[in-house]
């Protein structure tokens, strides 16, 4: 079954630079068999159905601790799903990119699990040293919640950003990538939030997007890496001194944002954006 | 170096008395249980380390090192009775020790005293507080017991003490946690979760213990091996049928239908996973596990 064991997917699952032991799991209980069971069907959706062009992946280290740090675009997570598959599908230096989950899923059976085999723990910054210090590559949404839940009529405009980050970032010196996603505010545009089900839920949000269910539209969505960031420090300085490290990323993110708005020929677009660079190395 | 073992009788004590013996070491063991095949090199006294006796082997034999082995859980006894020999009798083998003019000691604690909770993180650190007493009221009296050993390192900071906290082990003798948890049939799971369990050779723990002796180590220290495997490999690894069972009924199937018994709380054991980093402890001694998990756990399934 193709559609559940990619070919691609699987080589580049077997190049990850992660140790994996007798049983196919790692020191954090991450499988590869499930890696390649779920990002089969995520690189699916990112050839044919969103359509998503990579830019400046030479940014992403191929080996070695990273952050990578993208602004939330549509509210159904569909632009971590798509960045990390980019990550995956990169056939010069695959990558695993590792999430810190919401910890309301860490409680729930089967989610659990499942996250943790998938190589996302409970967002703790426990675990966001773990990881680094461990070489890995963490994604880690500046935004937060609040960022996912965007309105279309806020499209692209960055929220605070949270600066937890940057001191993680500080604290195990590791480089930051600067990241953009387009295309998700298109493909899942989100007109009102319905508070009172998300109340009843306990979740963050309830969004209503033209399409009424919860799944994207077939808008062509790209990534872009921007080059890495290094900052000097240990993760101990005064909060203005973060504050200004973390508007620096947040230029840079907001400098991506621009580049990859231009560059759309129309904000619905549904044929792929062409790569030049990947069409001339082919 | 004379060492005084207590609860040399259980499964881990009798095999670090042996290696202690191998390489030269005398060794004086404690323990309520006989020990009818002692081997030559290990004195071995029948008695209750609350006791007068006990006392006496510090008195007359004069030990230059304690290794206390002498805890009970849950599975063996009562809730009054665990208290009295947990925290009492390592209280009163802290004071024998300073007073014997004892130079060395060593408490063989357990991993499990951090809890195991969906909110704590992977890979805990010997400066992290043992929580589990919180959750699961069984193992309250052995957080406060290591607690209380830690406290000789500035109680009496002339003896250098070490509080070792052990990852789960398995081996030849089938003893321990895990082993009982693992020696039925079947084994309870939660549906719905599938934790990561860290264990250990038997002889690996074994050789971690007899380390910390003789490099004198002083502090708190995690002691595990190989890397943590989900709770459904060391299943399968050790040939036994996981079977998932919903939270709600998980209590009352325990004991029956060919599953271990466990007390309530431990339903949390088998949710969550509580994993620890031996980092401190590799650096202090230079320990390096000879068997990894596979070998462990086939070695378990065919013993």
């Amino acid at each position: 079954m193709s559609l559940l064991d990619d070919p691609q997917v699987r080589r580049n699952v077997e190049r990850l630079p992660i140790e994996f032991d007798d049983y196919g799991f790692d020191r954090f209980g991450l499988s590869r068999k499930a890696l390649v069971r779920a990002y089969s069907p995520m690189a699916y959706i990112y050839r044919h159905y969103l359509k998503v062009t990579a830019f400046g992946l030479e940014n992403v280290p191929a080996t070695g601790r990273g952050l990578i740090i993208p602004n939330h675009s549509g509210g159904l997570g569909a632009d971590a799903a798509m960045i990390l598959t980019s990550l995956i599908l990169n056939d010069e230096a695959p990558r695993l990119g590792q999430g810190m989950a919401e910890y309301f899923l860490t409680r729930s059976p089967f989610a659990r699990p499942a996250l943790r085999k998938l190589g996302h723990l409970t967002g703790l910054p426990e675990h966001g040293e773990q990881l680094l210090n461990d070489e890995r590559l963490l994604l880690v949404f500046p935004e937060g919640a609040r960022g996912a839940g965007k309105l279309y009529k806020d499209r692209y405009k960055l929220v605070r950003f949270g600066t937890g980050f940057m001191r993680l970032a500080l604290k195990t010196g590791t480089p930051v990538i600067p990241c953009a996603f387009i295309g998700g505010e298109e493909s899942f545009p989100q007109l009102f939030h319905i508070k009172w089900l998300a109340k009843l839920l306990n979740g963050p949000f309830v969004p209503v997007a033209p399409q009424l269910i919860l799944f994207p539209l077939p808008v062509a969505c790209q990534v872009y890496y921007g080059p890495p960031m290094h900052f000097e420090g240990d993760g101990s300085e005064p909060d203005h001194v973060i504050q200004q490290y973390v508007d620096e990323v947040r230029h840079a993110m907001e400098r991506l944002i621009s580049t990859g708005l231009d560059a759309r020929p129309t904000a619905f677009m549904f044929e792929r954006m062409p790569d030049s660079d990947q069409e001339q190395r082919r | 170096m004379k060492i005084l073992i207590t609860g040399i009788s259980g499964t881990l004590a009798r095999g670090v008395a042996y290696r202690l013996v191998r390489r030269g070491h005398e060794v004086v063991g404690i323990d309520r249980r006989p020990w009818p095949d002692v081997p030559e090199g290990v004195e071995m006294h029948q008695a209750d380390i609350r006791k007068r006796p006990a006392e006496d082997v510090f008195r007359i034999s004069r030990p230059d090192a304690l290794i206390h082995m002498a805890t009970v859980t849950h599975f063996t006894t009562t809730t009054e009775e665990r208290y009295r020999i947990n925290l009492g009798g390592t209280r009163k083998l802290f004071e024998y020790c300073h007073e014997y003019g004892v130079k060395q000691a060593v408490f063989a604690g357990r991993h499990t005293v951090y809890g195991a909770t969906p909110d704590s993180p992977l890979y805990h650190t010997e400066d992290e507080p043992p929580l589990a007493g919180a959750a699961f009221k069984e193992l309250a009296d052995l957080v406060a017991a290591d607690l209380y050993a830690g406290s000789a390192l500035w109680r009496w900071p002339e003896l250098n003490t070490a509080v070792l906290r052990l990852c789960y082990f398995l081996g030849p003798s089938r003893g321990g946690t895990l082993a009982g948890f693992l020696s039925k049939s079947r084994v309870p799971m939660v549906l719905g979760f599938d934790p990561l369990y860290q264990l250990m050779h038997e002889w690996d723990a074994e050789e971690a213990i007899t380390l910390a002796v003789e490099k004198q180590l002083r502090g708190v220290f995690n002691v595990a091996g190989p890397a943590p495997v989900p709770l459904s490999v060391v299943c399968s690894a050790t040939g036994k049928r996981a079977v998932p069972i919903p939270e709600p009924l998980y209590s009352s199937v325990l004991g029956r239908f060919g599953f271990p018994y466990l007390p309530d709380d431990a339903v949390a054991h088998v949710k969550y996973p509580i994993v620890i980093d031996n980092k401190a402890f590799v650096e202090a001694t230079g320990f390096v596990p000879r068997y990894s998990a596979k070998q462990t756990m086939e070695g378990f399934r065919w013993n």
